[in-house]
């Protein structure tokens, strides 16, 4: 079988396409990377959708802790204490047992305990908590002067939040942010590791990796191309987030941007 | 055969509740179990200051002037943080344990005639075993334990060097001119002058780091290090009385609870701890919190 | 993988052993009545003492060392223990990468257990342990296979109603079924050529002396024996 067909009987493995049966015998290199790389597209999925969505509970959660009113202030520090104290492995633990117990009350959660929706969730909260504390970090490091100088124009309220202290927060939080993206991704590989059962053989890239070290009896193949699968991954992040960082400094002089490291700020 | 704590623990069936538990949560396996809490801490333990270590010689060879030696520091940071640990735990204990046999071989064994690697078996000499294959079984386990330390350490070192790295760059350039007016070598100036005034900036990202650290230690058990998450899982599946003297359903829910609250628990301790830490670095320091410190006292 | 020791066993020294080498044992200890951890948290089971008794006639000493499943053939090329007793079936896709003793319990079938009694086990979901020789046979089927890391799961999942049916072998779901309200559905599924010790391919010698051993255990009925008193299938 050449690799091309390979590839098209493979490709969307992942997602149920193509070749039911999965390669049992006779391993090529080819095979490896059709099927590990079938399962990226998982990760990208959970990784894409999570950033995206936890992005917007973050801010919320930011706001609300940076609060006067212990009302909002504590409950968004309680959300962030329990996903950032905890290892993301026992949270899909639970979270799986919890969708189970769900199920059993009303078919309306059937689709939360399958990964797709289920893993979901857990990653989304998780990361908004993660993203929040960044935020809220930067959301206090905003110089004095921003806010006197929005006071001075009669900026106040919700405009002051949206033109003057949101834009600075996003632009400060922007560098540690990113890094967080990188291991939200990172992190996606654990859904199939961690209570998630994978069904008809989809699964993520780590989960064809583990088919083939147990069917070849040879980890030091699989594994490794899923490393470089996951190096390509991280370098297009930090293009992606160079490119808005880029965006969120353009009204700076050359020498006060800050630049997007990465760095290892924050993982789960 | 069962040595028990409680006498009356001989008939676990015929107990009440609370004696019941009580036998049940002192069975060997528990020990176990109660053990490896120690296990996980002895790991940390271990791991923190060799990953520090591999930390600062990685940011030490990143800013290196001779050029080799800065793309293996720069490579080294770069490909490891853009992995994830797990798909690196999965195989690097393997290579590392087969690494170090290799080289044993290839020093005690060199009129060795047959091949290392037949078919899929990784031979090596008997005395370049690691460890020998008579040794006792507490040095096999304290061999693995090893290789899981130098594992986090190389994983968590990558991005210790980074934050270091990061450290280095951030004392001000100024300190670094004045040294060098008063006639110090680069190497005085890199020992006397960076290396103390880096700690307060590398504070922040360390302690993250050590948060990071410990919400990995679940993924021990990918390292053959039977840890907290391997005994919940084998103590809370469902048990039949063939097997056992203690049937039970599914409980897999309480002892992952009990798991949730000592991550949370050692959390808390070590934010409070890491703040003291931070407040006490910053003191006299020309930084914006040794500043507030000044004006406060 | 190294793991923990569970017990140092049949130290069987005899005159004119000059190096006793220990023979290291690798199991899963998860998989009852074959191998688990007993209460005081050391491996048992049928496979604890068929090990020591074999260890004791081919005059070696063993040592139990518990190891994940999944790594646990890896494990064993890599030269981490010396053989793997784990309810381990006989397979071409194995032979290929280490090599077997002959059966120490005569093939087995495997069996679907569920909760109830019309299940559809062609077209319904089915719970199996991953890379285990019934996942396959499931996905060979046609039915949706679900995977779990541990066969504790599978069972889990069955009663918790996201799997309709858990294939596994006949002998691990036999006290389950007793024990709860599971009950077997369909035919028995012959899989596997029984279950025997796996060695390295370099590891001729001491394969030899196990399977001696064995042979021994079967020509004096003592390997029966062990077999009624766990229950594990059919005796020879």
């Amino acid at each position: 079988m050449s690799c091309f067909e390979t590839i098209q009987d493979y490709a969307f493995r992942s997602l149920g396409y193509g070749e039911r049966l999965l390669p049992r015998s006779d391993f090529t290199l080819c095979e490896h990377f059709t099927l590990i790389g079938s399962g990226m597209i998982w990760n990208i999925y959970y990784g894409v959708l999570a950033v995206v969505t936890g992005f917007f509970l973050a801010n919320l959660l930011a706001v609300a802790k940076n609060s006067n009113s212990s009302w909002a202030r504590k409950p968004a520090e309680w959300f962030i204490f329990l996903f950032r104290g905890s290892p993301l492995f026992i949270q899909f633990f639970f979270a799986y047992s919890l969708f189970l117990n769900l199920k059993s009350v009303s078919s309306f959660f059937d689709p939360l305990s399958s990964a797709w929706a289920g893993a979901l969730i857990v990653l989304f909260l998780n990361t908004a908590a993660y993203s929040a504390e960044i935020f809220y970090g930067a959301l206090q490091s905003i110089p004095r002067g921003d806010i006197e100088a929005a006071d001075a124009y009669g900026l106040t309220g919700w405009s002051r939040f949206r033109k003057v202290m949101w834009p600075t927060t996003m632009r400060l939080a922007w560098p540690a942010y990113t890094n967080e993206a990188i291991f939200l991704f990172h992190a996606t590989t654990l859904v199939f590791v961690s209570g998630f059962p994978a069904w008809r053989q989809k699964g993520d890239a780590l989960y064809y990796a583990k088919y083939l070290a147990d069917k070849t009896f040879n980890p030091f193949v699989p594994y490794p191309i899923l490393a470089f699968y996951f190096i390509l991954l991280t370098l297009v992040i930090i293009f992606f987030f160079g490119l808005i960082n880029k965006r969120l400094n353009r009204h700076l002089p050359q020498s006060q941007r800050t630049k997007v490291k990465y760095k290892p700020n924050l993982m789960r | 055969m069962r040595s028990a704590i409680f006498s009356f623990c001989s008939d676990p069936a015929t107990l009440e509740t609370f004696q019941w538990m009580s036998c049940y949560l002192t069975t060997g396996k528990h020990m176990a179990f109660y053990v490896s809490f120690g296990t996980v801490l002895l790991l940390l333990a271990f791991a923190a200051p060799s990953a520090l270590l591999f930390g600062f010689g990685g940011a030490m060879a990143a800013r290196a002037r001779f050029l080799p030696l800065n793309w293996l520091g720069r490579g080294y940071i770069a490909i490891v943080r853009g992995v994830p640990d797990i798909a690196f735990f999965l195989f690097f204990v393997i290579a590392l344990d087969q690494g170090l046999e290799y080289l044993r071989h290839k020093v005690k064994c060199p009129d060795w005639d047959q091949p290392i690697r037949q078919g899929n078996d990784f031979i090596v000499c008997d005395i370049a075993k690691l460890p020998l294959g008579n040794s006792a079984q507490w040095i096999h386990e304290t061999y693995g334990f090893a290789l899981a330390v130098v594992t986090f350490a190389i994983v968590f070192g990558a991005f210790a060097a980074n934050v270091l790295y990061g450290a280095m760059q951030a004392v001000p350039h100024a300190q670094i001119e004045t040294a060098e007016a008063y006639g110090l070598t680069p190497r005085q100036t890199f020992w006397r002058i960076l290396v103390p005034q880096m700690w307060t900036y590398a504070l922040p990202g360390l302690s993250n780091l050590w948060m990071v650290l410990i919400k990995a230690t679940p993924l021990l058990f990918l390292l053959g290090v039977e840890d907290i998450v391997y005994w919940a899982k084998e103590l809370g599946g469902s048990k039949t009385a063939n097997f056992t003297a203690y049937p039970h359903p599914d409980w897999r829910t309480q002892y992952f609870l009990a798991l949730l609250v000592f991550y949370l628990a050692f959390t808390k301790v070590s934010e409070v701890v890491l703040n003291r830490i931070t407040t006490r670095l910053s003191h006299g320091q020309a930084t914006l919190a040794g500043e507030a410190q000044r004006k406060t006292t | 993988m190294k793991s923990l020791i569970l017990t140092t066993a049949a130290l069987a020294l005899t005159a004119g052993m000059g190096l006793a080498d220990t023979v290291r044992l690798g199991t899963e200890g998860a998989y009852p009545p074959y191998n688990f951890l007993n209460d005081n948290g050391e491996v048992d089971g049928f496979e604890r003492e068929l090990g020591d008794e074999l260890c004791k006639r081919a005059e070696l000493t063993c040592e139990w060392v518990t190891n994940d499943w999944d790594s646990i053939i890896p494990n064993l090329v890599s030269g981490n223990y010396d053989a793997i007793i784990a309810g381990m079936s006989i397979t071409e896709e194995r032979e290929e990468v280490v090599d077997f003793t002959q059966g120490y319990t005569p093939p087995s079938p495997s069996a679907y257990a569920a909760l109830s009694a019309d299940v559809d086990l062609t077209g319904g979901v089915i719970a199996a342990q991953t890379a285990t020789i019934q996942a396959n046979h499931v996905v060979d089927t046609g039915a949706t296979l679900v995977e779990y890391p541990t066969p504790d799961e599978t069972l889990a999942a069955v009663r918790a109603g996201e799997a309709d049916a858990v294939i596994a072998d006949k002998d691990y779901l036999e006290p389950e079924v007793e024990a709860s309200d599971l009950i077997f559905v369909g035919d028995d599924v012959p899989l596997g050529g029984g279950i025997g010790m796996a060695f390295r391919e370099s590891d001729d010698e001491m394969r030899a002396k196990f399977d001696a051993a064995i042979t021994s255990m079967k020509e004096d009925g003592s390997l029966n024996t062990l077999i009624e008193k766990w229950e594990v299938g059919g005796t020879w």
